[in-house]
C-alpha cells in the first residue's frame, strides 16, 4: 500500500474570530474608524484625569479667549476651558450613546428572538414593531422630554433624571430595526439541521436559544449595535440642540454647540469643536459598522 | 391587487387609532397642569371654570372620543366648507390652540407652505443628485468615483443638520456674506430681483437637507443597481448585442428603481417631520418650528394635532410604498 499523505494539518486550526479579525484588518476605513472611536472614548473618559482644569470652573478674566497653550480650544463667555468642557460633554454624549444602544439592542434582540422562535408570538410582536415604526419619533421624543422631565428631575436630581429619561426614550424608540433583522435571521436558523439535532436530543427552548440561536445572530446584532450608537449620539445632540436635553450648566456636545450658536459671529470656532466631535464620532462608528458587517459575513470573508 | 390595497387600507385604520391613543395617553398621563401658567391671584373656582372651558373636566375616554370626532369628522368638514363654500361645520367646536385661542388646523394650514417649499425642494434636488451618483458608482464599482461617493454619503450620514447648517451659516453668510442666514417667509416674489433673493435664501437650507437625503438615496440606488448588474438577464441583454447604454439605463435601471421608488415614498413623511432641526437652524417658520414652539409653550392640543398629522403621513406613505411595490414588481403581488 502506498503511504497516505500526512493526515495531520500543517497549520494549527484557526478560530473564527481570528478570521474575522483578518478580514476586518483588510478594511482600511473600518480600522481607522475603530482606532478613532477608541481614541475618542479614551479621551473623554480618561482625559479629565490628565487635564487639571475643571469643566465648570468659571474664570471671568479669561473669558472669550482664542486657542492658546493654556486653553488649547479657547474659553467660553464665562472663561470656562473649552477642552475640559468638550471632554465632560463627550463623556455624557458617549455614555448616553452606549447605554441607549445597549437598551435598544436588548429590547430589539429579545423581541426579535421571541418573534422568530415562537410562532404564536410572531404576529403580535411584528404588528407591535410596525406600530412603533409608524410613530413619528423625533416629535414624540420631544413630547416625552417636555412631559416627563420635571417629575424625573424631582426624583433623581436634574442630571441623573434627564440621563435616565433620554436613555430610556431613545432606547424605547430605536429597537425596531434590530428586532426585524434578528427575527429574519432566527426564522432562517430555526429550520437548520443543527437546531433540529439539538432539539432531538431534548434541548429545552431556553438553552436552544442561548446556546444555538443567539451566537448565530450575533453578527447582525453587533452591526446594529454600532449603528445604534451613532443614531443615539445624534438624537441626544439634536435634543440638546433644540433646548430639550440636558440642563444648561451640564455640558454635552449638542448643548455646547447650541450655546455656541449665540456667539456665532464673534467666535465661530466654538461651534466647530463640538460639531466636529459629534461628526467624527458618528463617522468612525459608521465605518466601524461597515467593516464589521463585511468581516462578520462568512460569504465575503476570505475573498 | 385591488383586494390587497383594500386590505392594507383596512389595516391602516387600527394602526392610526392605536397611534392616536398612544399620543393621547402620553399627553394625558403626563404630569403637568395646563393651568400652571395662570397667575396665583385667580381664585380657584374661576380656575375650575377655565379648566372646564378647556374641556378638561370630563373623563378620559370621553375626551379621547371627542378628540377623534373633532379630528376625523369636523376638521374635514371645515376643509370642504373652505373649498366649496358650504357650511357643514358651522357651529361645531374645533380643536383650539391654547397659545393663540384660534383653531389649530388653521395655523397648521398657514405653516405648511413654508415647510413644503423648503423641504420639498430639498427632496427633489436630493433625488436628482442621488440617482445619477448611485447609478454611476454601481456601474464603476470600486473606482475613485465610487470611493468618493461612499465617503461623501458617509459624511452625509454622520454630520447632523444642526452642525452642517451652522457651518454653512458661518462660511457663507458670516464670512463670505453671500446668502442671508435667516429664511424670510414674508418675502414676496414679484420681480426678478425678488426671485434671485428667494433663490439665495433657499440655497443653504435646501443644500443642508439635500446632503442628508442624498447620502441615503445614493446608497440605496447603488446597492440596488449592484444587485441587478450581475443578474442573468443583463448577460442576455449584452449577448443580444444591445448597446451598453440601453443595457444599463433601460434594463438594469428599471429593475433597480423598484426598491428605490418605495424608499423615496417612505421618505416623504420625513419631509414634514424630519426637518424640525433644519427649520430651527434657519428660522423657517414651518411645521417643525410650530411644533417646537408649541412644546415650549405647553400647548398640548397643538402638539397632539401635529404629532398625529406626522403619524398619519407616515402610515399613509407606508401604504403608498407597499402598493407601489406591488404595482412595479408583479412578482410580489399578494393576490
Amino acid at each position: 500500500m502506498t503511504e497516505l499523505s500526512n493526515p495531520q494539518p500543517a497549520k494549527p486550526p484557526r478560530s473564527q474570530w481570528l478570521d474575522v479579525w483578518d478580514q476586518f484588518k483588510s478594511h482600511r476605513g473600518a480600522l481607522m474608524g475603530g482606532a478613532l472611536f477608541l481614541f475618542i472614548i479614551l479621551a473623554v473618559y480618561l482625559g479629565p484625569f490628565f487635564w487639571e482644569l475643571e469643566a465648570t470652573q468659571i474664570n471671568i478674566r479669561h473669558r472669550n479667549q482664542g486657542p492658546s497653550w493654556e486653553h488649547p480650544f479657547g474659553t467660553d463667555q464665562l472663561g470656562r476651558d473649552m477642552l475640559a468642557r468638550m471632554m465632560a460633554g463627550g463623556a455624557t454624549s458617549v455614555s448616553v450613546g452606549l447605554t441607549a444602544m445597549l437598551l435598544a439592542l436588548f429590547l430589539g434582540s429579545f423581541i426579535g428572538v421571541m418573534a422568530g422562535f415562537f410562532k404564536k408570538l410572531d404576529g403580535p410582536l411584528m404588528r407591535l414593531t410596525d406600530l412603533f415604526l409608524a410613530l413619528p419619533l423625533l416629535p414624540l421624543l420631544l413630547v416625552m422630554m417636555l412631559l416627563f422631565r420635571e417629575p424625573l428631575n424631582a426624583t433623581f436630581g436634574p442630571e441623573q433624571g434627564i440621563f435616565i429619561l433620554i436613555v430610556i426614550s431613545i432606547g424605547v424608540t430605536s429597537w425596531m430595526p434590530t428586532a426585524r433583522i434578528v427575527r429574519g435571521d432566527v426564522l432562517a436558523l430555526k429550520e437548520r439541521e443543527f437546531v433540529m439535532a439539538a432539539r432531538s436530543i431534548g434541548t429545552t427552548n431556553s438553552s436552544l436559544i442561548t446556546r444555538h440561536i443567539l451566537p448565530n445572530v450575533l453578527s447582525p446584532i453587533m452591526v446594529s449595535a454600532t449603528l445604534g450608537i451613532a443614531t443615539a449620539i445624534i438624537t441626544e445632540s439634536s435634543l440638546s440642540f433644540l433646548g430639550l436635553g440636558f440642563p444648561p450648566d451640564f455640558p454635552t456636545w449638542g448643548r455646547l454647540l447650541f450655546d455656541a450658536t449665540d456667539y456665532l459671529q464673534q467666535h465661530p470656532e466654538r461651534v466647530f469643536w463640538p460639531g466636529m466631535a459629534i461628526s467624527l464620532t458618528v463617522l468612525s462608528v459608521n465605518y466601524l459598522g461597515d467593516g464589521l458587517r463585511d468581516a462578520l459575513d462568512p460569504r465575503i470573508r476570505g475573498r | 391587487m385591488l383586494t390587497f390595497t383594500i386590505r392594507r387600507l383596512v389595516l391602516a385604520v387600527p394602526t392610526l387609532l392605536f397611534i392616536s391613543l398612544v399620543i393621547f395617553l402620553l399627553l394625558e398621563l403626563a404630569p403637568g397642569d395646563p393651568m400652571a401658567q395662570v397667575p396665583l391671584t385667580v381664585p380657584p373656582e374661576v380656575k375650575e371654570k377655565m379648566r372646564e372651558a378647556l374641556g378638561l373636566g370630563q373623563p378620559m375616554h370621553i375626551r379621547f372620543w371627542k378628540w377623534i370626532v373633532q379630528f376625523f369628522w369636523i376638521e374635514p368638514q371645515v376643509l370642504i366648507d373652505h373649498y366649496l363654500g358650504t357650511s357643514f361645520s358651522a357651529g361645531d367646536l374645533r380643536v383650539i390652540s391654547w397659545q393663540t385661542r384660534s383653531p389649530v388646523m388653521d395655523i397648521v394650514i398657514q405653516r405648511i407652505p413654508q415647510t413644503l417649499w423648503v423641504v420639498g425642494t430639498a427632496y427633489v434636488v436630493a433625488i436628482l443628485i442621488a440617482l445619477p451618483i448611485g447609478i454611476y458608482s454601481a456601474y464603476r464599482q470600486y473606482s475613485w468615483f465610487d470611493q468618493l461617493g461612499t465617503f461623501v454619503s458617509m459624511v452625509g450620514f454622520s454630520v447632523p443638520p444642526f452642525f452642517s447648517g451652522v457651518l454653512v451659516i458661518v462660511i457663507f453668510s458670516v464670512q463670505l456674506g453671500w446668502f442671508p442666514s435667516i429664511y424670510d417667509t414674508t418675502h414676496v416674489v414679484d420681480s426678478w430681483d425678488a426671485f434671485v433673493y428667494q433663490l439665495k435664501q433657499m440655497i443653504m437650507p435646501v443644500m443642508v437637507l439635500a446632503l442628508q437625503i442624498t447620502a441615503q438615496l445614493s446608497r440605496f440606488m447603488r446597492a440596488s443597481m449592484l444587485d441587478n448588474l450581475n443578474q442573468d438577464y443583463v448577460r442576455t441583454a449584452r449577448a443580444k448585442g444591445l448597446s451598453e447604454y440601453v443595457v444599463v439605463m433601460v434594463h438594469v435601471l428599471r429593475n433597480s428603481m423598484i426598491p428605490v421608488v418605495t424608499v423615496i415614498a417612505l421618505g416623504i413623511p420625513s419631509i414634514f417631520g424630519g426637518a424640525i432641526i433644519t427649520e430651527q437652524v434657519f428660522k423657517v417658520n414651518g411645521i417643525g418650528q410650530l411644533l417646537i414652539g408649541a412644546i415650549q409653550a405647553n400647548d398640548l392640543p397643538m402638539v397632539q394635532t401635529l404629532t398625529f398629522i406626522f403619524a398619519v403621513l407616515i402610515v399613509l406613505f407606508n401604504l403608498i410604498a407597499d402598493v407601489l411595490y406591488g404595482i412595479l414588481d408583479p412578482r410580489i403581488r399578494y393576490d
